[in-house]
């Protein structure tokens, strides 16, 4: 048998993403099919997993029963996801195991998970656009038949749509529903290939309040029905109202676990963020300066066509770094792609020094000062299969300082890159070296050395240390410190609460959207950070 | 179980560039012997021929690089759209409409203007009529996000029959006695060859400094960054503020420039007149793919990938008369190439490891 795989590299920055590429051998053993009973009890015991020797699962212990809705809370990065695509069969754990009914069983792909009875929505919908309901259905269904696949399928569906209520019109093609509509032929995929476990994915990250409303009617439904439901979320309000009980993740470990009747968002959102908030401050005192950045009435679209950023208003002065709390996903990607001129803004007005720049194009913010480290940094950030000292001048390749006339000064530039590389310990064994040849961590400290090297007035950094280890990140962070000594603003988006508190004057807390208010960063009502970024209070 | 795992190599040397397109070419020419092969004649004898016939005699090499001439033009071009990632498949079409603008200009004016004005005159013309032709696709791309594999390939065939219907209807010579065609151009509007050739080296001087001056622009400007930029990663050309409407617009205006420019000297170096598509063209819009992908996407290489490829057809040509075989046997052998070239690419830039195991 031949088989084909990409080979772990250490350049794979996102080893999660290639669920497609992963080996399906054929079931050995006892086939899967004749342990089909009615899933009553799942546990998972001690499963552990790293990731090139970060720990994303450790030793984790968790059970669920018939007619139970277990949730699974914890912040971006706490492993929750990890810990589903084992269960689902897409990673195999490097210890613990999994029971059904008190039997341990092995699930080495998604194929067998199904058969297993375990069926997954996951937060991207996998299906195909230009396909019906009724078709992307029955290519996903186990028993289709050769000939004629939709006939015998569409009353099955009928049947399954009465029982649980679905109204969903199968001749309409996938493109033509929305999100929810989407999310629901997930499940019927789901419930029709017998699933008794049902793993939802962040399910209400895409939904209007209305779907979400009707999710968990279907849901309740399942419930009473006597189906297993593992509902991930990071919002406590969601966990509150749908689960019976919740699990707590963080940073790969369980932190605690409790029955929703018996716990208050309080307690669990100190059990998500990890601590009771502790002010830690290292940063010199400064007065800020005059105003630099002025966001009013800010709205912004998302790529999935829904508002992300719902008229949110701050100011930003010299000498400042104004932080955004909040869980990934809750409008700061596109807040800072609007300010920074990548992503139109549909309403609002933002100016930096007092002059208008809303919906300028990018060239022309930069020439405002204003610099971007991108929260995506290998899609916006690099040009991959471009050298080292091409990417050092990514924007400023239009500056006096490196071109004249129609040439483009290489002499110069190479000055500037080997200067970047030295100041930031960027490690690369020469410059002429293509940029893609670097770790994460060494792209990520060119592009910030490539956005403050021309001392910009306005930084705006998303997640500037994501995925970088503790070294680098105490370089980066004294780099944004140093940044806003000489007079710079920085408006700093950050998961990292720590990261957050150690470095911001005055924090804005986003969730949905929108600013759950906004602080000094010695104002004693930040404790209730963890419930504001869970969306479940507002000051 | 044989267990085939690939890791992206990171450093491409030269050398290893150099060496996987002979080998790839090596095994393009394996399976062209197979054909020749199965056609029933000594695949050596036949290769041999190919290449005795354009690079073995004086007449022959003479002929490759009069050939090579439209190649190297359309193969430079070609290699800044591509760095673009700008699929023009529409060099037929770009260096068609060159030569249909050319030949208006020199049947209009070249009685009245000497041959230094009319030239030159001439030679804008064509840039201006394959520029044009560029920029429709640039066009529908970027504004209608229209797949420009598609527009660029039926732009061809739109041209193609424009051009047959000017040389059929108006543009007819009176001296054609009622055959298609336009009248011949006129002494001043003819470029001059190297006695005892077909090398219009005045094109020929234009293709060497175009492919010189490109790789200048493609290393060196501003304009040649932001294309390499947008090529290889489009969102951060938009992160950088490049305006990748416009960069698209004068690249496309330059690639289908450059095959107007060859269009002009097939005109005014060789025919004289303007004839039927097939007569003006022999498929050199397509060739130039070819020349490009070898050349690495390196216009000063187009130079050496642009006589390999004019020999091949040349040498084509002198197996078709020698040996009997059809025509199309060059564009099987073209063809083939081009699937090795672009299949070991692929094994330029991954690492294949094979290991044995039990199971």
């Amino acid at each position: 048998m031949w088989t084909m795989w990409k080979a772990a590299s250490p350049n794979n920055f996102n080893p999660a993403a290639v669920p497609g590429l992963m080996r399906m051998p054929k079931s050995r053993g006892g086939c899967p099919a004749t342990l089909m009973k009615k899933i009553q009890r799942l546990e998972m015991e001690g499963i552990s997993k790293s990731f090139h020797g970060i720990h994303a699962n450790k030793e984790i212990n968790l059970s669920v029963g018939s007619g139970e809705i277990l949730g699974l809370l914890g912040e971006n990065g706490a492993g929750k996801t990890t810990l589903m695509n084992i269960l689902y069969g897409l990673y195999q754990p490097d210890a613990g195991q999994i029971k059904i009914n008190g039997r341990p069983v092995r699930i080495t792909n998604p194929m067998e998970s199904i058969l297993f009875g375990i069926g997954m929505v996951h937060q991207h919908f996998m299906l195909i656009q230009n396909h019906s309901v009724i078709e992307n259905i029955a290519l996903g269904y186990k028993d289709t038949p050769f000939f004629f696949p939709k006939i015998k399928i569409r009353e099955k569906v009928a049947s399954f749509s009465r029982q649980f209520n679905f109204t969903i019109d199968l001749n309409k093609k996938i493109w033509q529903l929305s999100a929810g509509e989407q999310q629901r032929v997930e499940i019927i995929k789901a419930l029709l290939n017998g699933a008794d476990l049902l793993i939802l994915d962040e399910p209400t990250s895409v939904l209007t309040p209305k779907e979400i409303e009707e999710l968990i009617i279907i849901l309740r439904q399942m419930k009473a029905d006597g189906h297993c439901v593992i509902f991930i979320s990071h919002k406590l309000d969601e966990i509150m109202n749908i689960c019976d009980r919740v699990v707590v993740l963080q940073k790969g470990s369980i932190v605690g676990s409790a029955d929703t009747d018996q716990t208050d968002k309080k307690t669990l959102a100190r059990m998500m963020v990890g601590r009771d908030v502790v002010f830690n401050i290292s940063k010199e005192k400064l007065t800020k300066g005059q105003q630099i950045l002025r966001a009013d009435q800010i709205h912004v679209t998302g790529d999935m066509g829904l508002p992300a950023v719902k008229g949110v208003s701050f100011d930003l002065y010299e000498n400042e770094i104004f932080g955004i709390a909040g869980v990934a996903g809750n409008g700061q990607r596109e807040l800072a792609e609007a300010i920074t001129g990548i992503r139109r803004i549909d309403s609002g007005k933002v100016t930096i020094n007092g002059k208008d720049i809303t919906n300028l194009s990018p060239r022309h913010i930069y020439d405002h000062g204003v610099s971007h480290v991108p929260e995506e940094r290998i899609r916006f950030g690099i040009a991959p299969g471009l050298l080292l000292y091409d990417n050092a001048i990514l924007k400023q390749h239009h500056l006096k300082k490196f071109s004249r006339r129609y040439f483009l000064k290489y002499n110069d530039v190479k000055t500037h890159t080997q200067g970047i590389v030295d100041d930031f310990k960027v490690l690369t064994h020469s410059i002429d070296n293509q940029i893609r040849n670097l770790s994460g961590g060494n792209i990520q400290k060119l592009i910030l050395g490539r956005e403050i090297s021309e001392q910009p007035r306005l930084l705006v950094a998303s997640h500037p240390t994501y995925g970088l280890d503790v070294g680098a990140t105490e370089f980066l962070r004294h780099h944004l410190l140093k940044l806003r000594k000489q007079g710079s603003a920085v408006l700093l988006f950050s998961e990292d609460l720590e990261e957050i508190f150690e470095l911001c004057d005055r924090i804005a807390v986003i969730f949905a959207g929108e600013f759950m208010g906004i602080f000094d960063s010695d104002d004693e009502r930040l404790c209730e950070i963890g419930l504001m970024m869970a969306g479940s209070k507002r000051i | 179980m044989i267990r085939l795992s690939y890791t992206d190599r990171y450093q491409i040397t030269r050398l290893r560039t150099l060496v996987t397109n002979i080998f790839s070419l090596a095994a393009g020419l394996v399976v062209i012997s197979i054909i020749f092969l199965i056609a029933g004649v000594n695949p050596l004898f036949a290769i041999s021929e190919i290449f005795q016939g354009s690079f073995g005699s004086m007449y022959g090499f003479k002929e490759t690089i009069t050939k090579a001439i439209p190649l190297i033009l359309i193969g430079a071009g070609l290699t800044l759209a591509f760095r673009a990632k700008f699929w023009n498949i529409g060099a037929e079409g770009q260096m068609l409409m060159g030569a249909i603008f050319s030949t208006w200009t020199g049947l209009t004016f070249g009685d009245a203007l000497p041959g230094f004005a009319i030239i030159p005159l001439m030679f804008a013309a064509g840039f201006l009529g394959g520029a044009l032709w560029g920029i429709i696709p640039a066009i529908l791309k970027i504004r209608y996000a229209i797949n420009e594999v598609i527009s660029t390939l039926m732009l061809n065939y739109i041209c193609a029959h424009i051009l047959t219907m000017l040389i059929v209807g108006p543009w007819r010579g009176a001296t054609r006695f009622g055959f298609p065609g336009t009248d011949n151009l006129p002494d001043a509007a003819i470029l001059s060859v190297i006695p005892g050739s077909r090398i219009h080296y005045i094109t020929l001087i234009l293709a060497l400094a175009c492919a010189a001056i490109l790789t200048l622009a493609i290393y060196k400007t501003r304009f040649g960054y932001e294309a390499r930029v947008v090529g290889e990663n489009p969102d951060a050309g938009k992160y950088a503020g490049i305006n990748f409407f416009k960069t698209t617009l004068i690249l496309m205006a330059v690639s289908g420039g450059l095959a107007g420019l060859a269009g002009v000297g097939e005109v005014a170096g060789i025919h004289h007149y303007l004839g039927y598509p097939a007569s003006v063209s022999s498929g050199y819009g397509f060739t130039a793919i070819i020349v490009a992908w070898l050349a690495k996407l390196n216009p000063l290489y187009t130079v050496i990938s642009g006589i390999f490829f004019a020999g091949i057809l040349v040498g084509g040509d002198a197996i078709q008369i020698s040996l009997g075989l059809p025509a199309a046997t060059v564009e099987i052998v073209n063809g083939t190439l081009l699937i090795f070239l672009i299949m070991g690419d692929y094994f330029l830039h991954n690492k294949i490891t094979v290991s044995f195991s039990r199971t």
